[in-house]
């Protein structure tokens, strides 16, 4: 199964999947991490600016990954009783 | 209603007075006292010691007969969360020591303040600490709601003369 | 209302200093996050699903007018136009920036409000009776008494890293509207055989992992006392309070553990050392508090009758208005539980008019209660219909207080990391069954429907004449049933009925036991709970799984 890196950035503590060379706010931009990730995901805890940072595993293909828990699917998508606060790349119907 | 006593003040500058070693801090006036520090078993087993150490499960009040031999009660903070120390500090105090009790361990800035307050009156971090911020942190607070072993009086006390 | 003088607001000044100076040197990476956490969380700064959550104190669940307008602004400013009112009687916001997080507390700080020790291992928020100061049956307001023990746990230097949260409630009725038996210090005031006033003291009550009935550790400590000894209470809990295993650390372990002989007879030889320190305040800072609750300037001879002509506000007088101790006067609660609303959720606009309708017409107070609803407790009874015009307008006249609709959820997964499953759509869903019906709800009676995302708790879901707790099954949300439990004086904690649901199921269920119940009522003012407790769990257990 795929596995995607996630976490929040400090300041504004936004919700964030790692892009290839940045954080994007949506899970559409998520890249499919191997084997580099521990070396990125100890590289950020050391740094300290991401809270939490963290793999999760998803199903389906870049552009349109799905996590495979409730949880992550609902910090993906938004509050579920919040349609006007969603944040657009997975939509709540899919949590 | 009751008079209100005061409790035991500690001895010493209000304001830091912060000794050379940065990784020491001292708000006392006599000498620092250095000898070897007992654990707690040691002590009440009759060695020749003056200083002791307790660890955060260990009873303060067992050294209550023990003060006249006493210099220094050095209370073990293993890890900051692990809030026992402060009620031992303050049980010590308020049984009436008035050698040192020092604050050793996992002990951060943003907990000097409160451990004053319960009458620690040396600190021994682990890391050392910014004596800008211990500064600031300790003068911030321009008044107290409640009594405690520093002598401070509370809000309610000012506020009735 | 108490108001703070020169000393409360340099305290509070100094804290936000403080705390900002916490989040400077963290933003610039000078403690790490491990170190910042329990500093953020002292002052209510969760990290939850979406962003930072933040939980404003109001202490008592008391607050003013302009109190109320600041929470909006707070709203619209730094968050997403809308609050989360509590069963801990504060407010939470779900969408906070850490880097705007000064200015708020600095708006905050304008209109005497905060937010320490919402969280944390500390002493938090004191909470008491929605109905303080205006209630017929109650001896004394006791919010003075909740204001003493405010000051008395703000930055107290021996109880800021305690083994777990430490939550204190304060009533002075029989009644109990604060749950105070589901505290880890409950506090009753009455007067004794001698007339003189003093708590009873419950303690190592609470819900969560275990939830446990308060026990009595003193049948009376006389009010000038009560600071000293509740001092001896914590450092009885700081000192031998659990601390291998965070489920096990509450006081009402401790108190179990020990058994509630040995527990007080340690409190009480803790106490003999303290209470000679002088650590109580003096009576004049009783009575200075005492007068900042005095009763406010009712208007003598106001007309002790309403007009009803109109059938929907008398659904809502008969719902939502309780008797007032003053003739003249009512007390009215606000539903936050609106047609597919969110419970506790209230707008910035919402709250402003909330705010207006205070100031106009009950005296600039609002209080917040434990069931996640606002009250504006003294309203002049010729005054009510048009406070409810306005609050109709602004739909928050939903007329079900302690109603099948009125459901107490917690945040649940739609929010809360800790989370197992989503509270809020259950509570939508069950709800949505009956909000059409307002005479149906009415014929079903008083039902306690409390929800709660996970273990903790936080929905009460364990004082629910029903209670639905979220588990996690194999991934996928699951629900349990529990029935019977009340968080009032006839204080009982719910019992799981049989095996988990699925969302569907779990809706299917209570529809189910609210059947059955109306079936099998000894009449139609038996409530829900009581028959429960007359015929015990089998038939309703047969209703719902045969
Ligand atoms: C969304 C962020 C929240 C988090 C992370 C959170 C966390 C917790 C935790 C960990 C506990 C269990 C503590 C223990 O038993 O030791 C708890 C209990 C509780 N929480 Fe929350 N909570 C949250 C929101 C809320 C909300 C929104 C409410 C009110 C609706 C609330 C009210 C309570 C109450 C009343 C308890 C039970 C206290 C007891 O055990 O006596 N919490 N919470
Ligand atoms: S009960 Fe659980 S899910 Fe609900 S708010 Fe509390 S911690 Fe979160």
């Amino acid at each position: 199964m795929p596995r995607i890196l996630t976490g929040n950035r400090l300041e504004t503590g936004d919700v964030l999947w790692w892009h290839g060379r940045c954080w994007s706010t949506q899970i559409k931009d998520a890249v499919e991490i191997g084997a580099e990730g521990e070396a990125l995901l100890a590289s950020l805890i050391a740094a300290e600016r991401i809270n939490d940072p963290t793999f999760i595993e998803v199903t389906g293909e870049p552009g349109a990954f799905v996590p495979t828990t409730t949880r992550e699917r609902v910090r993906a998508s938004g509050p579920s009783v919040r349609a006007d606060l969603a944040r657009g790349s997975l939509s709540v119907e899919a949590i | 209603m009751r008079d209100n006593q005061d409790q035991i003040a500690v001895s010493g500058a209000p304001s830091p007075a912060l000794d050379d070693t940065p990784a020491r801090l001292r708000f006392r006036d006599d000498a620092p006292f250095e000898s070897p520090i007992a654990p707690l078993a040691d002590f009440l087993a009759g060695g020749n010691f003056a200083a002791v150490r307790i660890e955060p499960g260990e009873d303060a009040r067992e050294l209550v007969p023990h003060f006249d031999r006493l210099k220094l009660v050095e209370i073990a903070f293993p890890k900051f969360r692990d809030g026992r120390g402060y009620s031992s500090a303050a049980v010590l105090r308020q049984a009436g020591f008035t050698g040192e009790i020092r604050a050793a361990g996992d002990v951060l800035v943003d907990q000097i303040g409160f451990m004053r307050r319960v009458g620690f009156d040396s600190f021994a971090p682990n890391k050392p600490l910014d004596p800008k911020v211990v500064k600031a942190t300790l003068d911030r607070y321009p008044y107290v709601y409640m009594k405690a072993a520093d002598g401070k009086v509370p809000v309610w006390a000012l506020r009735h003369g | 209302m108490y108001r703070y003088d020169q000393y409360d607001q340099a305290i509070v000044d100094a804290r936000v200093a403080e705390f900002k100076d916490q989040v400077g040197r963290r933003l610039r990476n000078e403690i790490t996050e491990d170190q910042f956490k329990p500093l953020r969380l002292m002052n209510g700064l969760y990290l939850q699903l979406h962003a930072y959550m933040l939980r404003v104190a109001i202490p008592y669940g008391t607050l003013s007018g302009t109190q109320m307008r600041m929470l909006a602004h707070i709203a619209r400013t730094y968050d997403r136009d809308y609050g989360h009112f509590t069963t801990r009687q504060n407010i939470q916001y779900n969408w906070i920036k850490l880097e705007q997080f000064s200015d708020l507390l600095d708006d905050l700080s304008k209109v005497e409000m905060h937010a320490f020790q919402t969280s944390g291992n500390c002493i938090r928020n004191i909470s008491s009776d929605q109905f303080a100061g205006a209630a017929a049956d109650e001896i004394a307001d006791p919010r003075p008494y909740a204001e003493l023990l405010r000051q008395w746990s703000t930055l107290h230097p021996e109880f800021s890293f305690l083994p777990r949260k430490f939550k204190i409630a304060v009533i002075a009725s029989d009644s109990d509207r604060a749950a105070i038996q589901l505290h880890d210090i409950g506090l009753q005031l009455y007067r004794n055989a001698d007339g003189v006033t003093g708590f009873r003291v419950y303690v190592g009550g609470g819900m969560g992992r275990t939830p446990i009935i308060g026990k009595v550790v003193r049948e009376f400590i006389p009010v000038g006392q009560f600071l000293s000894y509740s001092e001896a209470i914590l450092r009885v809990y700081n000192r031998h309070g659990r601390r291998d295993n965070i489920y096990k650390a509450r006081i009402k372990i401790l108190v179990t553990e020990l058994g509630i002989e040995e527990f007080t007879r340690q409190v009480e030889a803790e106490w003999a050392t303290l209470e000679p320190l002088g650590l109580d305040a003096p009576q004049a800072e009783y009575d200075r508090i005492i007068a900042q609750f005095a009763d406010p300037a009712y208007e003598i001879g106001a007309p002790d009758t309403i007009d009803l002509s109109d059938p929907d506000f008398k659904l809502w007088v008969d719902q939502n208005v309780h008797a007032h101790k003053q003739p003249g006067y009512a007390i009215a609660t606000i539903s936050l539980k609106p047609k597919s609303g969110i419970p506790g959720d209230a707008s910035s606009a919402q709250m402003d008019v909330i705010a207006d309708l205070a100031e106009k017409y009950a005296h600039d107070e609002i209080r917040v209660t434990h069931s996640q609803n606002l009250v504006l407790a003294h309203v002049r009874k010729v005054d009510l219909y048009a406070m409810w015009q306005a609050l109709a307008a602004a739909d928050l006249a939903t007329p079900n207080l302690d109603l099948v609709t009125d459901i107490i959820a917690c945040p649940g997964m739609d929010y809360c990391t800790l989370a197992n499953a989503r509270s809020i759509p259950i509570a939508q869903k069950i709800a949505a069954k009956f909000e059409n019906s307002i005479s149906e709800q009415r014929d079903i009676g008083e039902l306690k429907i409390k929800v709660s995302g996970c273990i903790n708790g936080c929905g009460h879901h364990h004082a629910g004449h029903i209670g639905i707790l979220g588990v996690d099954k194999k991934g996928e949300e699951a629900y349990q049933l529990l029935l019977g439990g009340s968080g009032a004086e006839d204080a009982s904690l719910a019992k799981i009925l049989g095996p988990g649901f699925d969302e569907n199921g779990i809706i299917d269920a209570v529809d189910k036991l609210i059947a059955f119940y109306r079936s099998a009522r000894s009449a139609p003012t038996e409530r829900f709970l009581d028959t429960y407790r007359r015929l015990g769990a089998a038939p309703f257990k047969e209703a719902v799984y045969a």
